[in-house]
C-alpha cells in the first residue's frame, strides 16, 4: 500500500493535470518608503500599542535602565548571560539565563521582569524583533516575566516590513513583538494584558 | 454629431418600471443622442447566471449579443444588467466579448462618454442615494451618480448611513433566503428613514424595487425612484408619476 | 467519530438555522456592534499603506505559484524541517491526522495538552478525538476557551466567541471556569486576567502542545504562527514536544514572501498594523524551546478543492476572516447558521468543497445550501487580502449544485421555462400581457399579498403594480 506521503502528493499531481502556468509574482510594493524621522515614527507606533518609550543618550543608559527599574519597582530581574555587564545596573538581584545553564521556569516566573536587547525594529508597525542573538536569549526569558525591558539602538530601527525581514536570518528562532500582550477577543475590542508580558519598555538609544 | 446610443432597457425595467425607461431616452435625447430601442432585447441573463444556470444564461447573453451587435454605445439603467455583461459575458461565449466593451451603466455614460455631470435637471426634494452593490464593486461607479445629483437643482442630498451595505435583494437570494434578505432590508429602510428625506434613489430598479416594497409595506410615506427620473426632470417639464 | 469532518453533524442547511440565528435579537446585536467595530478599523489600518493594492496582487500570485507547484515546494518544506531537526507526517483526511497526532502525544506520555487556537485542527475534529483517546486538550485563546468552557461552537475564525457579549462571558467563566472570583466584573480587562491566572499553571506545566500554522517556509522550514495573546508563544517554546498540523496550501515558498503576508495579515485580520506576537521557528533549536517538534500536513479535501479550477483559489485564504467582518449576511445570522468551521463567505465556499463527497445526506444538503448564502454583494471580494474571488466561486459552485438536480426539480423547470420565454421577443412580450392582470390585485400601484412561491416576497416586501404600458409596448406605438 502507497504511504500517504505518495497518495497525497499523486493527488496534488493529478490536481493539477490542467497544468496551470505559475504567475510571475509582481514585487511592485514598498520595499521601503520615505518615512521621514524613523525613530520617531518607531517611538511613537510602540507607544500607540501601550508600549513604554523612552528615547535616551547611549552613553546614558546604565543610568536610564536603573530609572526604568526604579520607576517599575523591579529589584529582582532575568537577563541573558550575555548582556553587556554595564546594562546590569546595581541595586538589582540578576540572575542570568544561558542555553547551557537555563533558568528553571519558576525563577523566570517569580522574577519581576527581563531586560535584554534586540535584533532589529520596524518603525512604520512599532514593533522589535528577537532572534535569540546578542544579549537577547532564549524565546522563554522574554515571555515568562511580566515585564520587558528592550534596549533598541538607533541605528537598529528600519522603516518597513520587508527591510526588516531582509536583515533576518529565517531559520533562527524568531519573535516580533509589538506591544505588551493584547487580545481582541470580547467583542472585537482590543485590550492589553494576557499571557504575555503586560508591560513592555522601550529604551531607544543612540 | 451626434451620439447614436441603443437603451438596453432591461427586462425589469421593461415590464415594470417603463417611467425610467422613458426618462433615460428623454435625458440622452436631451443631450444631444439618438437614442434607438432595439425591439428584439429581452434579458441580459443575469438571474439564471447568478443562480447557476450558466448554460441557459448562455444562451440569453448570445441573444442579448445579437440583439446589439451594431452599436457603439449600450446604455442601461442598471448597475447589475451592466455588470454582468460588461464583466461577465467575456466568459460566456466568443460571440458574447464584444458587446462588453460597449455596455456602459447610465451615470458612467453620463459622466464618462458624454462628459456631462449638470444635465440640466430640476427637482426640488429632500433626496438620499444608495449606491448598489454592482454599481459600486463590479462597475465601480464610485462619485458619479453622486457628482450628478450634487448638480441638480433644487435637490437636497442627504448622506445614508451605511450607504455601501447591501439592501438585499441580490436575485433568487431574496426568495432562497428570504429571512435574511428581510433583515438586510430592515435596516436599509431603517437607514433610509433615518436621514428625513422623501426620495430613494438609486441606479437599479431591482434594489429600488425591494427597497420600496419594503417601504410602502411599511406605509412610510419616502418613495423610490430611479436616477435617470430624477435627472430627466426639469423645470419646464418637472416629473410625475404616470397615474 | 461522531463528527464529520469540517461541519456538524446534524446541521441543518443554511436557511433553516438563519431562521433561528435571526430570531435572536441579543445575537444580532452583539454582531453588529463587534464587526461594525472592525469594519472601521480595517480600512484605517489598510488605508495606511498606500501600496495596498499591490500588496494584495502580489499575495495573490504568492499563493498561485504556491498552488501550481504545491507538491514541489511540499516536498522541498518536508526536506528543510527534516533537516532542522524536525519530522514531518501526511495525512490524507482528518482520522489519519488525528490518529497520528494522538500517537504522538501518548508517546510523550502526556494525558494533557495545550493548544494555541488552529483552523486545521477545528476542521479536523481534533479536540473530540483527543477525549475519546484519553487525552484533554486545553484551549488556550481566549475566545476558543470562552467556547470551549460554554460548551458552545465557535462562529468566527479570528473570534470564535464574537457571539456573546461582555456580560454573557462573564457568566460563562463565573459558572464554568475552577478558582473565578464570584464577583467578576465584565471589564474585558478583568476577563482577559481570569483566563491568564486560570491558565498559567497549565502553560507552565504542559508537557505537549499543539498549534497550527499560519505560514511554512519551503526553502528554510521556517513555521510562522501569528498571534496576539502570547499563548501561542507559551505554546510554541515551553512544552518539550510541539506537534503542528497544517493545511497542505499554507507553505509559501522563500522568506521573502512573508515581507507581503506580515503585512496584509494583521491589518486584515485583527486591523493591526501588525499583531502583538509573531514567532517563527526551523525544527529544533538546541538549548531554546521544544525538543521536538512535529509537523503534520494535512490534506482533507484540499486536493479535491485543487483539482477545481474556478474553486481553488479557496485555497489562497489565509483565514484573516475580513471576509466575515463585512459580509451583510453574515454580520445578521452568524457564524453558527453555516454549520461549519468556516463561516461567512470563506465557508461559504470552502466548506462545500472541502466537505464534497461526504455521504451523510443532511451534510450534502448543507453543503449545497452554503453557496446560495449570499447576495453576491461582492464586498467581501473587495477587502480579501488574497483576491480570491468569492462570487464567482459562489456562482460557481451554484452551477454544481444545479447540476446536480434532477430536470424535473421545479426550479430546475422554472429556469428552463422562463429561458425559453425570454429567449423570443414574442414569447417575451406576450408573457409580459400575461402579468396584466397582477393589475386588478393591486391597491394604490402595489400588491401585498401572492401565494407561494412569490409569498416568500410577499411576507415582507409589497409588488409593484405592473403599469398599463410596459416600455416596449409603449416605444413601438411612440417611436416604432
Amino acid at each position: 500500500m502507497a504511504s500517504s506521503r505518495e497518495v497525497v502528493l499523486g493527488r496534488i499531481r493529478a490536481a493539477l493535470s490542467d497544468r496551470p502556468t505559475a504567475p510571475e509574482v509582481p514585487r511592485d510594493y514598498d520595499q521601503t518608503r520615505a518615512l521621514g524621522d524613523v525613530i520617531g515614527l518607531f517611538a511613537e507606533r510602540a507607544a500607540d500599542y501601550r508600549a513604554l518609550v523612552r528615547r535616551v543618550r547611549w552613553d546614558d543608559l546604565p543610568a536610564e535602565i536603573e530609572s526604568s527599574l526604579r520607576a517599575r519597582g523591579a529589584t529582582r530581574l532575568v537577563a541573558p548571560a550575555d548582556l553587556p555587564a554595564v546594562w546590569r545596573v546595581p541595586g538589582v538581584v540578576w540572575s542570568l539565563d544561558a542555553p547551557a545553564y537555563p533558568l528553571p521556569v519558576r525563577t523566570l516566573d517569580r522574577s519581576d521582569g527581563v531586560l535584554t536587547a534586540c535584533a532589529v525594529a520596524i518603525a512604520e508597525t512599532g514593533t522589535i524583533v528577537l532572534d535569540a542573538g546578542e544579549a537577547q536569549g532564549r524565546r522563554v526569558v522574554t515571555l515568562v516575566p511580566d515585564y520587558h525591558l528592550c534596549v533598541v539602538r538607533e541605528d537598529q530601527v528600519v522603516g518597513t516590513v520587508p527591510e526588516a525581514l531582509a536583515s533576518l536570518e529565517p531559520t533562527r528562532p524568531l519573535t516580533f513583538i509589538s506591544g505588551p500582550s493584547a487580545t481582541s477577543d470580547i467583542e472585537l475590542d482590543r485590550v492589553e494584558g494576557v499571557h504575555g508580558p503586560r508591560h513592555l519598555e522601550v529604551l531607544i538609544a543612540g | 454629431m451626434t451620439t447614436r446610443v441603443a437603451l438596453m432597457a432591461t427586462c425589469l425595467t421593461d415590464t415594470f418600471f417603463p417611467d425610467t425607461a422613458r426618462a433615460v431616452v428623454r435625458l440622452l435625447e436631451r443631450l444631444g443622442c439618438t437614442v434607438e430601442f432595439p425591439p428584439a432585447q429581452t434579458c441580459c441573463g443575469q438571474m439564471h447566471y447568478n443562480t447557476g444556470y450558466r448554460r441557459q444564461a448562455t444562451t440569453l447573453a448570445r441573444h442579448t449579443a445579437r440583439t446589439f451587435a451594431d452599436y457603439d454605445a449600450v446604455v442601461a439603467p442598471s448597475g447589475s444588467c451592466a455588470g454582468m455583461v460588461r464583466d461577465l459575458y467575456p466568459g460566456l461565449h466568443r460571440s458574447t466579448v464584444r458587446v462588453a466593451g460597449r455596455t456602459y451603466e447610465l451615470s458612467e455614460f453620463l459622466v464618462d462618454v458624454l462628459g456631462v455631470e449638470d444635465v440640466g435637471a430640476y427637482f426640488p426634494h429632500r433626496v438620499t442615494y444608495h449606491p448598489t452593490c454592482h454599481s459600486l464593486r463590479m462597475l465601480g461607479v464610485g462619485e458619479k451618480p453622486l457628482r450628478l445629483l450634487r448638480a441638480v437643482r433644487g435637490l437636497e442630498l442627504v448622506e445614508l448611513p451605511a450607504a455601501r451595505s447591501c439592501c438585499g435583494f441580490g436575485g433568487t437570494f431574496a426568495l432562497k433566503n428570504a429571512d435574511t434578505s428581510t433583515a438586510m432590508l430592515a435596516d436599509k429602510m431603517r437607514n433610509v428613514l433615518d436621514t428625513g428625506a422623501r426620495v430613494l434613489t438609486a441606479g437599479d430598479n431591482s434594489c429600488l424595487m425591494h427597497i420600496g416594497g419594503g417601504l410602502t409595506r411599511l406605509n412610510t410615506g419616502v418613495r423610490t425612484l430611479h436616477l435617470a427620473e430624477i435627472l430627466a426632470s426639469t423645470e419646464e417639464e418637472p416629473w410625475v408619476a404616470t397615474p | 467519530m461522531g463528527r464529520n469532518p469540517v461541519t456538524w453533524l446534524g446541521s441543518p442547511t443554511f436557511p433553516t438555522a438563519a431562521r433561528t440565528a435571526l430570531a435572536d435579537v441579543q445575537l444580532r446585536g452583539n454582531l453588529a456592534h463587534a464587526t461594525g467595530t472592525i469594519r472601521t478599523k480595517r480600512e484605517a489600518a489598510v488605508g495606511e499603506l498606500p501600496d495596498w493594492e499591490r500588496l494584495r496582487r502580489a499575495g495573490e500570485a504568492i499563493k498561485d505559484d504556491v498552488l501550481s507547484n504545491l507538491d514541489v515546494y511540499l516536498t522541498r518544506l518536508e526536506a528543510a524541517v527534516t533537516a532542522r531537526g524536525g519530522v514531518v507526517h501526511w495525512a490524507r483526511d482528518a482520522a489519519e491526522a488525528n490518529e497520528i497526532v494522538l500517537g504522538l502525544v501518548r508517546a510523550a506520555g502526556a494525558t494533557e495538552v495545550v493548544k494555541v487556537k488552529s483552523m486545521a485542527t477545528a476542521e479536523i475534529g481534533l479536540n473530540e478525538a483527543l477525549e475519546a483517546g484519553g487525552v484533554s486538550a486545553i484551549e488556550t485563546d481566549l475566545a476558543e476557551l470562552i467556547v470551549q468552557l460554554g460548551e458552545d461552537r465557535p462562529s468566527h475564525i479570528l473570534v470564535p466567541a464574537i457571539h456573546r457579549n461582555r456580560s454573557e462571558i462573564r457568566d460563562i467563566f463565573r459558572a464554568t471556569m475552577p478558582g473565578a472570583s464570584p464577583s467578576l466584573s465584565d471589564r474585558p480587562a478583568e476577563l482577559a486576567e481570569a483566563a491568564r491566572a486560570h491558565l498559567r499553571r497549565k502553560f507552565l506545566s504542559a508537557q505537549v502542545a499543539i498549534s497550527g500554522a499560519n505560514f511554512a517556509v519551503a526553502d528554510t522550514g521556517s513555521v510562522v504562527v501569528v498571534e496576539s495573546e502570547g499563548n501561542g508563544r507559551m505554546c510554541l517554546t515551553l512544552p518539550r514536544t510541539l506537534i503542528t498540523v497544517m493545511g497542505l496550501e499554507k507553505v509559501v515558498p522563500s522568506w521573502r514572501d512573508l515581507e507581503v503576508f506580515l503585512q496584509l495579515l494583521p491589518r486584515s485580520s485583527t486591523a493591526e498594523r501588525m499583531n502583538p506576537y509573531t514567532s517563527v521557528w526551523s525544527g529544533v533549536t538546541p538549548g531554546d524551546g521544544p525538543r521536538e517538534f512535529h509537523l503534520v500536513l494535512l490534506d482533507n479535501g484540499r486536493t479535491a478543492t485543487l483539482a477545481d479550477r474556478v474553486g481553488r483559489q479557496a485555497l489562497r485564504c489565509i483565514r484573516c476572516s475580513a471576509c466575515l467582518n463585512v459580509c451583510p449576511v453574515y454580520e445578521r445570522t452568524g457564524g453558527q447558521a453555516y454549520g461549519s468551521v468556516y463561516p461567512g463567505p470563506i465557508g461559504a465556499i470552502l466548506t462545500p468543497q472541502l466537505g464534497a463527497g461526504t455521504d451523510d445526506p443532511g451534510t450534502a444538503s448543507l453543503l449545497r445550501s452554503l453557496p446560495f448564502a449570499s447576495s453576491l454583494c461582492g464586498a467581501c471580494y473587495e477587502v480579501c487580502p488574497v483576491r480570491i474571488d468569492i462570487p464567482e466561486v459562489l456562482v460557481h459552485l451554484r452551477g454544481r449544485v444545479v447540476a446536480e438536480k434532477p430536470a424535473y426539480a421545479p426550479e430546475a423547470v422554472a429556469m428552463a421555462a422562463a429561458s425559453w420565454v425570454m429567449v423570443s421577443p414574442r414569447r417575451f412580450r406576450f408573457a409580459q400581457r400575461l402579468l396584466g392582470p397582477l393589475r386588478l390585485l393591486a391597491r394604490r400601484g402595489r400588491v401585498r399579498r401572492l401565494p407561494w412561491p412569490a409569498s416568500l416576497w410577499t411576507d415582507s416586501r409589497d409588488v409593484p403594480a405592473p403599469p398599463r404600458e410596459t416600455f416596449s409596448a409603449w416605444w413601438r406605438r411612440n417611436r416604432g
